[in-house]
Protein backbone atom coordinates (compact mmCIF):
# COMPACT_ATOMS: atom_id res chain seq x y z
CA UNK A 1 0.00 0.00 0.00
CA UNK A 2 2.03 2.93 -1.19
CA UNK A 3 0.27 6.21 -1.42
CA UNK A 4 1.71 9.14 -3.25
CA UNK A 5 4.54 10.79 -1.40
CA UNK A 6 4.69 8.10 1.22
CA UNK A 7 7.38 5.55 0.76
CA UNK A 8 7.12 2.81 3.27
CA UNK A 9 10.57 1.38 3.83
CA UNK A 10 10.72 -2.32 4.32
CA UNK A 11 11.67 -3.41 7.79
CA UNK A 12 14.41 -5.66 6.50
CA UNK A 13 16.09 -2.72 4.87
CA UNK A 14 16.65 -1.04 8.18
CA UNK A 15 19.64 -2.00 10.24
CA UNK A 16 19.04 -3.92 13.40
CA UNK A 17 18.96 -1.75 16.45
CA UNK A 18 21.89 -2.04 18.78
CA UNK A 19 19.71 -2.78 21.73
CA UNK A 20 20.91 0.26 23.56
CA UNK A 21 17.43 1.42 24.29
CA UNK A 22 16.44 1.32 27.89
CA UNK A 23 13.08 1.95 29.36
CA UNK A 24 12.12 2.73 32.87
CA UNK A 25 11.34 -0.22 35.03
CA UNK A 26 8.10 1.37 36.10
CA UNK A 27 7.00 1.60 32.50
CA UNK A 28 7.53 -2.07 32.01
CA UNK A 29 5.87 -2.95 35.28
CA UNK A 30 2.77 -0.98 34.38
CA UNK A 31 2.57 -2.44 30.90
CA UNK A 32 2.96 -5.90 32.29
CA UNK A 33 0.32 -5.32 34.90
CA UNK A 34 -2.09 -4.30 32.15
CA UNK A 35 -1.27 -7.46 30.26
CA UNK A 36 -1.91 -9.62 33.29
CA UNK A 37 -5.18 -7.86 33.99
CA UNK A 38 -6.26 -8.20 30.40
CA UNK A 39 -5.53 -11.91 30.40
CA UNK A 40 -7.23 -12.32 33.73
CA UNK A 41 -10.42 -10.81 32.44
CA UNK A 42 -10.60 -13.36 29.68
CA UNK A 43 -10.08 -16.57 31.60
CA UNK A 44 -11.75 -18.41 34.46
CA UNK A 45 -9.05 -20.51 36.04
CA UNK A 46 -5.45 -20.13 37.04
CA UNK A 47 -4.15 -22.79 34.62
CA UNK A 48 -5.94 -20.99 31.82
CA UNK A 49 -4.32 -17.76 32.87
CA UNK A 50 -0.98 -19.48 32.91
CA UNK A 51 -1.37 -20.82 29.43
CA UNK A 52 -2.51 -17.46 28.17
CA UNK A 53 0.47 -15.70 29.66
CA UNK A 54 2.73 -18.41 28.45
CA UNK A 55 1.36 -18.04 24.94
CA UNK A 56 2.22 -14.36 25.01
CA UNK A 57 5.63 -15.14 26.41
CA UNK A 58 6.22 -17.43 23.47
CA UNK A 59 5.52 -14.59 21.09
CA UNK A 60 8.31 -12.70 22.77
CA UNK A 61 10.57 -15.73 23.02
CA UNK A 62 10.70 -16.59 19.36
CA UNK A 63 11.62 -13.04 18.54
CA UNK A 64 14.18 -12.44 21.23
CA UNK A 65 15.88 -15.68 20.26
CA UNK A 66 16.89 -14.34 16.89
CA UNK A 67 18.22 -11.09 18.26
CA UNK A 68 20.25 -12.77 20.95
CA UNK A 69 21.88 -15.32 18.69
CA UNK A 70 22.58 -12.75 16.07
CA UNK A 71 24.15 -10.30 18.40
CA UNK A 72 25.73 -12.39 21.12
CA UNK A 73 26.70 -15.54 19.36
CA UNK A 74 27.66 -14.39 15.90
CA UNK A 75 24.82 -16.27 14.20
CA UNK A 76 25.86 -19.60 15.67
CA UNK A 77 23.20 -21.71 17.26
CA UNK A 78 23.76 -24.10 20.10
CA UNK A 79 23.47 -27.77 19.30
CA UNK A 80 24.28 -29.33 22.62
CA UNK A 81 21.77 -29.47 25.38
CA UNK A 82 24.12 -28.35 28.09
CA UNK A 83 25.32 -25.36 26.09
CA UNK A 84 21.75 -24.46 25.32
CA UNK A 85 20.92 -24.43 28.98
CA UNK A 86 23.97 -22.35 29.67
CA UNK A 87 22.81 -19.96 27.02
CA UNK A 88 19.49 -19.64 28.78
CA UNK A 89 21.18 -19.26 32.12
CA UNK A 90 23.50 -16.51 31.02
CA UNK A 91 22.50 -14.65 27.89
CA UNK A 92 18.76 -15.04 27.98
CA UNK A 93 18.58 -14.54 31.70
CA UNK A 94 20.50 -11.35 31.44
CA UNK A 95 18.07 -10.16 28.85
CA UNK A 96 15.15 -11.06 31.05
CA UNK A 97 16.31 -9.84 34.42
CA UNK A 98 14.08 -6.88 34.44
CA UNK A 99 10.99 -8.75 33.60
CA UNK A 100 11.47 -11.40 36.22
CA UNK A 101 12.10 -8.89 38.80
CA UNK A 102 9.41 -6.47 37.86
CA UNK A 103 6.80 -8.96 38.88
CA UNK A 104 8.06 -9.04 42.42
CA UNK A 105 8.27 -5.29 42.23
CA UNK A 106 11.05 -3.26 43.64
CA UNK A 107 11.70 -5.11 46.88
CA UNK A 108 13.51 -8.12 45.52
CA UNK A 109 15.86 -6.66 43.01
CA UNK A 110 18.99 -7.33 45.03
CA UNK A 111 18.08 -10.98 45.24
CA UNK A 112 17.78 -11.46 41.55
CA UNK A 113 21.46 -12.07 41.07
CA UNK A 114 21.28 -15.09 43.35
CA UNK A 115 19.05 -17.17 41.19
CA UNK A 116 19.75 -20.84 41.33
CA UNK A 117 19.88 -23.27 38.51
CA UNK A 118 19.67 -26.79 39.70
CA UNK A 119 20.58 -29.34 37.19
CA UNK A 120 19.11 -32.73 37.56
CA UNK A 121 19.75 -35.66 35.27
CA UNK A 122 18.94 -34.63 31.79
CA UNK A 123 15.21 -35.15 31.89
CA UNK A 124 14.32 -32.48 34.41
CA UNK A 125 15.97 -29.18 34.80
CA UNK A 126 14.99 -26.66 37.36
CA UNK A 127 15.66 -23.03 36.99
CA UNK A 128 14.55 -21.13 39.97
CA UNK A 129 14.57 -17.62 41.21
CA UNK A 130 14.40 -16.77 44.87
CA UNK A 131 11.06 -16.29 46.46
CA UNK A 132 8.87 -13.77 44.79
CA UNK A 133 6.20 -11.85 46.47
CA UNK A 134 4.28 -11.44 43.27
CA UNK A 135 2.05 -14.11 41.93
CA UNK A 136 3.51 -16.65 39.59
CA UNK A 137 1.53 -15.22 36.72
CA UNK A 138 4.51 -13.27 35.62
CA UNK A 139 6.67 -16.30 35.72
CA UNK A 140 4.39 -18.15 33.39
CA UNK A 141 5.13 -15.44 30.88
CA UNK A 142 8.82 -16.05 31.32
CA UNK A 143 8.16 -19.76 31.09
CA UNK A 144 6.63 -19.10 27.72
CA UNK A 145 9.71 -17.22 26.61
CA UNK A 146 11.96 -20.06 27.68
CA UNK A 147 9.76 -22.58 25.94
CA UNK A 148 9.80 -20.64 22.70
CA UNK A 149 13.55 -20.21 22.85
CA UNK A 150 14.08 -23.92 23.37
CA UNK A 151 11.65 -24.89 20.68
CA UNK A 152 13.16 -22.37 18.34
CA UNK A 153 16.54 -24.01 18.74
CA UNK A 154 15.06 -27.40 18.07
CA UNK A 155 15.02 -28.62 21.61
CA UNK A 156 11.33 -29.42 21.86
CA UNK A 157 10.30 -28.95 25.45
CA UNK A 158 7.37 -28.13 27.68
CA UNK A 159 7.95 -25.49 30.29
CA UNK A 160 5.68 -25.31 33.28
CA UNK A 161 5.90 -22.87 36.11
CA UNK A 162 5.63 -23.93 39.72
CA UNK A 163 6.10 -22.73 43.21
CA UNK A 164 9.10 -24.43 44.59
CA UNK A 165 11.64 -22.42 46.51
CA UNK A 166 10.25 -19.37 44.87
CA UNK A 167 9.43 -19.79 41.25
CA UNK A 168 10.63 -22.81 39.42
CA UNK A 169 10.43 -23.41 35.74
CA UNK A 170 10.18 -27.08 35.07
CA UNK A 171 11.55 -27.86 31.66
CA UNK A 172 10.54 -31.23 30.33
CA UNK A 173 12.37 -32.15 27.17
CA UNK A 174 11.05 -34.32 24.47
CA UNK A 175 12.65 -37.76 24.48
CA UNK A 176 14.20 -37.15 21.10
CA UNK A 177 16.27 -34.34 22.58
CA UNK A 178 17.77 -36.56 25.22
CA UNK A 179 18.46 -39.32 22.71
CA UNK A 180 20.09 -36.96 20.28
CA UNK A 181 22.23 -35.41 22.95
CA UNK A 182 23.45 -38.82 24.05
CA UNK A 183 24.41 -39.61 20.48
CA UNK A 184 26.28 -36.34 20.14
CA UNK A 185 28.07 -36.92 23.42
CA UNK A 186 28.94 -40.48 22.46
CA UNK A 187 30.82 -39.44 19.38
CA UNK B 1 4.81 4.07 47.57
CA UNK B 2 8.57 3.53 47.31
CA UNK B 3 11.04 4.01 50.07
CA UNK B 4 14.38 5.54 49.32
CA UNK B 5 16.38 2.35 49.50
CA UNK B 6 14.11 0.62 47.12
CA UNK B 7 14.34 3.51 44.74
CA UNK B 8 18.10 3.46 44.76
CA UNK B 9 18.07 -0.25 44.10
CA UNK B 10 15.59 0.21 41.35
CA UNK B 11 17.84 2.73 39.70
CA UNK B 12 20.81 0.42 39.88
CA UNK B 13 18.88 -2.22 38.09
CA UNK B 14 17.79 0.28 35.50
CA UNK B 15 21.27 1.04 34.38
CA UNK B 16 22.31 -2.54 34.02
CA UNK B 17 20.40 -4.71 31.63
CA UNK B 18 21.04 -3.75 28.04
CA UNK B 19 18.06 -5.49 26.56
CA UNK B 20 15.39 -4.19 28.75
CA UNK B 21 14.13 -1.90 26.05
CA UNK B 22 13.88 -4.70 23.58
CA UNK B 23 12.01 -6.89 25.96
CA UNK B 24 9.64 -4.01 26.46
CA UNK B 25 9.17 -3.57 22.74
CA UNK B 26 8.56 -7.25 22.19
CA UNK B 27 6.22 -7.54 25.13
CA UNK B 28 4.18 -4.69 23.79
CA UNK B 29 4.14 -6.35 20.41
CA UNK B 30 2.85 -9.56 21.93
CA UNK B 31 0.08 -7.58 23.57
CA UNK B 32 -0.98 -5.86 20.38
CA UNK B 33 -0.98 -9.06 18.39
CA UNK B 34 -3.04 -10.74 21.07
CA UNK B 35 -5.53 -7.87 20.93
CA UNK B 36 -5.73 -8.19 17.18
CA UNK B 37 -6.61 -11.84 17.59
CA UNK B 38 -9.21 -11.15 20.24
CA UNK B 39 -11.03 -8.22 18.70
CA UNK B 40 -12.94 -7.91 15.50
CA UNK B 41 -11.48 -4.79 14.01
CA UNK B 42 -8.75 -2.23 14.29
CA UNK B 43 -10.99 0.40 15.80
CA UNK B 44 -11.77 -1.88 18.74
CA UNK B 45 -8.09 -2.58 19.22
CA UNK B 46 -7.32 1.14 19.19
CA UNK B 47 -9.97 1.64 21.84
CA UNK B 48 -8.65 -1.15 23.99
CA UNK B 49 -5.08 0.13 23.74
CA UNK B 50 -6.26 3.59 24.69
CA UNK B 51 -8.05 2.16 27.71
CA UNK B 52 -4.98 0.27 28.84
CA UNK B 53 -2.88 3.35 28.34
CA UNK B 54 -5.31 5.35 30.43
CA UNK B 55 -5.00 2.81 33.26
CA UNK B 56 -1.25 3.05 33.01
CA UNK B 57 -1.30 6.84 32.87
CA UNK B 58 -3.29 7.35 36.02
CA UNK B 59 -0.73 5.30 37.92
CA UNK B 60 2.34 6.46 36.11
CA UNK B 61 1.81 10.08 37.04
CA UNK B 62 2.49 9.23 40.68
CA UNK B 63 5.85 7.85 39.78
CA UNK B 64 6.50 10.90 37.66
CA UNK B 65 5.70 13.36 40.44
CA UNK B 66 7.62 11.40 43.03
CA UNK B 67 10.80 11.28 40.99
CA UNK B 68 10.86 14.44 38.99
CA UNK B 69 10.25 17.04 41.68
CA UNK B 70 8.33 18.89 39.04
CA UNK B 71 6.39 21.82 40.34
CA UNK B 72 3.08 23.02 39.14
CA UNK B 73 2.97 24.11 35.50
CA UNK B 74 1.78 27.65 34.96
CA UNK B 75 0.56 27.19 31.45
CA UNK B 76 0.09 24.57 28.80
CA UNK B 77 3.47 25.32 27.28
CA UNK B 78 5.21 24.34 30.47
CA UNK B 79 3.12 21.22 30.57
CA UNK B 80 4.22 20.37 27.07
CA UNK B 81 7.87 20.75 28.03
CA UNK B 82 7.41 18.67 31.14
CA UNK B 83 5.78 15.91 29.13
CA UNK B 84 8.46 15.83 26.48
CA UNK B 85 11.64 16.56 28.40
CA UNK B 86 10.88 14.89 31.69
CA UNK B 87 8.06 12.43 31.17
CA UNK B 88 9.07 10.80 27.92
CA UNK B 89 12.71 10.87 28.95
CA UNK B 90 11.99 9.22 32.24
CA UNK B 91 9.71 6.50 31.04
CA UNK B 92 10.72 5.76 27.48
CA UNK B 93 14.22 7.20 27.28
CA UNK B 94 13.43 9.48 24.36
CA UNK B 95 12.80 13.20 24.07
CA UNK B 96 10.17 14.14 21.52
CA UNK B 97 10.12 17.58 19.96
CA UNK B 98 7.34 19.92 20.98
CA UNK B 99 6.08 21.87 18.02
CA UNK B 100 3.18 23.01 15.84
CA UNK B 101 1.50 25.16 18.45
CA UNK B 102 -1.92 26.39 17.57
CA UNK B 103 -2.44 30.15 17.61
CA UNK B 104 -4.41 30.03 20.83
CA UNK B 105 -1.75 27.94 22.54
CA UNK B 106 -4.02 25.10 23.52
CA UNK B 107 -2.83 22.55 21.00
CA UNK B 108 0.58 21.14 20.20
CA UNK B 109 2.30 18.19 18.64
CA UNK B 110 4.91 15.81 19.91
CA UNK B 111 7.26 14.58 17.21
CA UNK B 112 8.93 11.25 17.81
CA UNK B 113 11.84 10.33 15.64
CA UNK B 114 12.24 6.85 16.92
CA UNK B 115 9.45 5.36 18.86
CA UNK B 116 10.66 2.55 21.12
CA UNK B 117 7.34 0.79 20.82
CA UNK B 118 7.73 0.26 17.11
CA UNK B 119 11.20 -1.26 16.83
CA UNK B 120 10.96 -4.48 14.81
CA UNK B 121 7.41 -3.66 13.83
CA UNK B 122 5.84 -3.70 10.43
CA UNK B 123 2.15 -3.24 9.93
CA UNK B 124 0.71 -6.02 7.79
CA UNK B 125 -1.59 -5.23 4.90
CA UNK B 126 -5.15 -4.48 5.83
CA UNK B 127 -4.46 -2.80 9.13
CA UNK B 128 -4.23 0.73 7.87
CA UNK B 129 -6.54 2.05 10.56
CA UNK B 130 -4.65 0.46 13.41
CA UNK B 131 -2.81 2.94 15.59
CA UNK B 132 -0.14 0.63 16.82
CA UNK B 133 1.16 2.92 19.51
CA UNK B 134 -2.24 4.11 20.60
CA UNK B 135 -1.40 3.18 24.16
CA UNK B 136 0.66 6.39 24.32
CA UNK B 137 -2.45 8.48 23.76
CA UNK B 138 -4.13 6.73 26.65
CA UNK B 139 -1.14 7.21 28.89
CA UNK B 140 -0.98 10.95 28.18
CA UNK B 141 -4.71 11.36 28.68
CA UNK B 142 -4.71 9.38 31.94
CA UNK B 143 -1.66 11.08 33.37
CA UNK B 144 -2.87 14.59 32.58
CA UNK B 145 -6.30 13.86 33.97
CA UNK B 146 -4.68 13.11 37.31
CA UNK B 147 -3.16 16.58 37.32
CA UNK B 148 -6.53 18.12 36.61
CA UNK B 149 -6.32 18.60 32.90
CA UNK B 150 -8.64 17.14 30.37
CA UNK B 151 -6.96 16.71 27.03
CA UNK B 152 -7.67 15.03 23.74
CA UNK B 153 -4.82 13.01 22.29
CA UNK B 154 -4.55 11.48 18.86
CA UNK B 155 -2.11 10.34 16.22
CA UNK B 156 -1.51 12.58 13.22
CA UNK B 157 1.38 10.76 11.60
CA UNK B 158 2.84 7.36 12.19
CA UNK B 159 6.14 6.03 10.91
CA UNK B 160 4.57 2.61 10.65
CA UNK B 161 2.27 4.00 8.02
CA UNK B 162 5.06 5.44 5.97
CA UNK B 163 5.32 8.91 7.45
CA UNK B 164 8.72 10.38 8.20
CA UNK B 165 7.92 11.03 11.80
CA UNK B 166 5.47 9.94 14.39
CA UNK B 167 3.32 12.84 15.48
CA UNK B 168 1.04 12.87 18.47
CA UNK B 169 -1.31 15.81 18.86
CA UNK B 170 -2.55 17.06 22.22
CA UNK B 171 -5.42 19.46 22.68
CA UNK B 172 -6.26 21.09 25.96
CA UNK B 173 -9.97 20.87 26.66
CA UNK B 174 -10.57 22.08 30.17
CA UNK B 175 -9.32 22.22 33.69
CA UNK B 176 -11.01 19.63 35.85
Amino acid sequence: MTTLGKQRSHILEKSLSKGKLEVNLGTYALLFSEIVQYCQNRVYTVPELHSKLSAMGQQVGIRILDILFLREKGYKRETKLLNMLLFIQTVLWKALIISIFECSFVTLCSLIKDYIIEQEPLVNKFISVPEETGSLNCAAFIGGIIEAVLNGCNFPAKVTTHWHKGTTFLIKFDESVILRDKQVEGR
Amino acid sequence: MFDLNEMVMAQEVLVMPPYSGELFTLTYGALVSQLLKDYENDAEVNKQLDKMGYNIGIRLIEDFLARSNAGRCNDFRETADAIAKVGFKMFLGIVPVVTNWSASGDEFSLLLENNPLTDFVELPEGHSSLNYSNILCGVLRGALEMVEMEVAVWFVQDQLKGDNLTEIRLKFIKRL
